[in-house]
């Protein structure tokens, strides 16, 4: 009875809208004013952290002096831009982030859903836990300490070469860590091994979500297990897969170069620096601020034209937004 | 009715296990692998014979291990990352996903964009590196506490979760008794929450645990560095001289080798240790994190 009055009472009046209208905004306000409080130090942090940044970020267009601060520092207009398209380095950055990123998507991003259609296919639970448990494993041990055993084991006279020449398939140990055509493969299959199981938790949550019945029904209509999951648990697979890709194709010139700044050296440059790992090089250890943040610029241009368009395709493909 | 396998089937169920084993062998033989030279001789481990069982067993590695100030003081500064920059990343998400889920909030939508935007563009690297330095914020505590003090998308997350389980009619009775807002947060909210309060806690806090770039670029001096980054100078940079005290010089790479090993294992048995109880909590939040409105 009460809410039914007062939402009449809110919605009668649409002809002396505005005076009503303000009075009601300023009473709901002041009612909430507690949850205005809670978000203060929320909007604050906010502001501090994020958008004080985003202004900072006008030192692209300017040849930035500390002395002077940001603001009063010399508008340049693109030249910082232009010294990086023009730059060798443009060409070499750009297609190794390219690169990683496809290389991942190609390789790690269906690696997990092989993973969780094979689990899938166990019968035995027991078993079945114990490969996923195990499988998650790799997923909590730092990327510092993966790293450091990465290096550790590729070593020339580290366990997996040692293993490679016991087995026959090499007679020389290969320095993995200073081969430029190595390094994909390292990171990659390495970041495969850390992913993997975690990746795969939310296929296995869609395959437990397959309504139990249908299975039942290709039995009777004398579908084998192969023709079941072609045409039962992959279609019932396809929203999240589609969802997943589409988040992975928004972070596609996100590589993440803390795992490559771990592992790379001057003899790989030619093949693992990414934009990320050049601009923490050029900006953080050398200083070139205005340079490196006109190249963060760029990066963060490209992810964010990538975002809207895939949001736009996700709404279109899959009826459901990513937001 | 019983399904009857044909032998193709058969075989592949025979295929899918082997596999399975196999790559749970992958999964483990790392860490098996560096627990056992760890454990053995220098000598055995230069020799190359250390590759399924430990040889020479010894804790030498873990005495200079040990002996290290360094890494003491590293582990309890982690521990003071974790613990009080979980406590800041949980009491202010809170506060922004709290007022955030209630629906007669005005203004909550520009509110909402004003966050969701900081996931779509960043100022980049360089301009955020800058004004952490501007801030005065450089080479203290607070450097690794604060920039990372919310993260957008785990409060997106704790606001769905109010959103789709918390009655509006509780809140509305709450007020109708006259407990305030915080109050009401506190004993009606919070504990209606915990599910996603502990999954919360696990995501910030296993951060804080593994983060170690931030301690990198704004940190110089050496008493406020965090395990990680200690850990990337002895096991990436191979800088293991302060534990290498009384060790001839043609031993000092192989002695260094085990200490490598020694230390990986101090730095990630704790997170091995509690891994089997926490499982369940990860799980849960990674379909948490696929919630949408």
């Amino acid at each position: 009875m009460r809410t039914r009055a007062v939402n009449t009472k809110g919605t009668k009046a649409p002809g002396h809208f505005s005076k009503g209208y303000r009075r009601t905004t300023f009473k709901e306000i002041t009612k909430n004013r507690s949850l205005y409080i809670m978000l203060i130090p929320v909007i604050l942090y906010f502001v501090l952290f994020q958008y004080k940044p985003m202004y900072g970020v006008i030192i692209a267009f300017k040849d930035f002096n500390p002395f002077v601060g940001v603001w009063d520092s010399k508008w340049v207009g693109f030249k910082h831009f232009e010294q990086f398209f023009q730059s060798y380095y443009f060409g070499r950055i750009l297609r190794n982030t390219v690169l990683m990123s496809l290389y991942q998507l190609i390789f790690a991003f269906p690696a997990a859903i092989i993973l969780a259609l094979l689990l899938n296919e166990v019968k035995n639970q027991a078993f079945k836990r114990i490969v996923q448990s195990i499988s998650y494993l790799p997923h909590f041990i730092s990327l510092v300490v993966v790293s450091g055993m990465i290096i550790d084991f590729l070593q020339p006279d580290g366990i997996i070469n040692r293993l490679i020449v016991a087995a026959g398939l090499m007679k020389e140990p290969i320095n993995f860590l200073i081969m430029p055509e190595w390094f994909r493969t390292v990171f990659i299959s390495s970041g495969i091994w850390q992913g993997i199981g975690w990746s795969s938790i939310i296929y296995l949550a869609a395959l437990s979500g397959i309504n139990p019945s249908l299975y039942e029904a290709a039995v009777v209509d004398g579908a084998g297990r192969w023709k079941q999951m072609l045409h039962i648990t992959l279609p019932g697979l396809m929203p999240t897969i589609i969802i997943l890709l589409i988040i992975n194709i928004g972070s596609f010139m996100v590589v993440g170069f803390d795992k490559i700044i771990l592992l790379y050296n001057p003899a790989t440059y030619e093949t693992a620096d990414v934009i990320g790992s050049f601009v923490f090089r050029r900006g953080i250890l050398e200083a070139n601020y205005s340079f490196t943040a006109a190249v963060g610029l760029f990066n963060s241009m490209i992810n964010f034209i990538l975002l809207i368009l895939v949001n736009q395709i996700a709404k279109k493909k899959a009826e459901s937004s990513l937001w | 009715m019983v399904y009857k396998k044909s032998l193709g089937e058969k075989a592949f169920d025979v295929f899918n296990i082997l596999l399975l084993t196999i790559g749970t062998f992958v999964f483990l033989y790392p860490l098996w692998f560096v627990l056992i030279s760890s454990l053995s001789s220098a000598a055995a481990i230069a020799s190359g014979s250390v590759i399924l069982w430990p040889e020479g067993i010894n804790f030498d590695a873990y005495k200079r291990v040990f002996s290290d100030k360094s890494i003491w003081n590293a582990y309890s500064n982690t521990l003071f990352y974790v613990g009080v920059g979980t406590v800041i990343n949980l009491v202010l998400t809170t506060l922004g996903a709290y007022p955030l889920s209630r629906r007669d909030l005005k203004g909550k939508n520009g509110i909402m964009m004003f966050i969701v935007f900081t996931m779509f563009f960043s100022g980049g690297l360089i301009p955020i590196y800058l004004n952490v330095r501007d801030l005065g914020l450089f080479d203290s505590r607070w450097a690794i506490l604060l920039p990372s003090a919310i993260s957008a998308y785990n409060l997106i997350v704790m606001r769905t979760f109010f959103q789709s389980t918390i009655p509006d009619g509780l809140i509305e009775s709450g007020k109708i008794e006259g407990a305030s807002e915080y109050r009401i947060l506190w004993s009606i909210v919070l504990p209606l929450s915990m599910p996603v309060m502990a999954v919360m806690t696990l995501f910030y806090a296993v951060a804080h645990w593994n983060s170690w770039f931030d301690a990198m670029i704004y940190l110089q001096n050496r008493n406020y560095f965090p395990l990680q980054l200690l850990l990337r100078e002895i096991l990436v940079q191979s800088q293991t001289n302060n534990m290498l005290g009384g060790v001839g010089s043609g031993d000092v790479q192989t002695i260094s080798e085990t200490i490598k090993y020694a230390t990986i294992i101090i730095a990630t048995l704790p997170i091995l240790v509690i891994y089997p109880f926490l499982q369940k909590y990860f799980a849960k939040g990674v379909m948490l994190g696929g919630v949408k409105e």
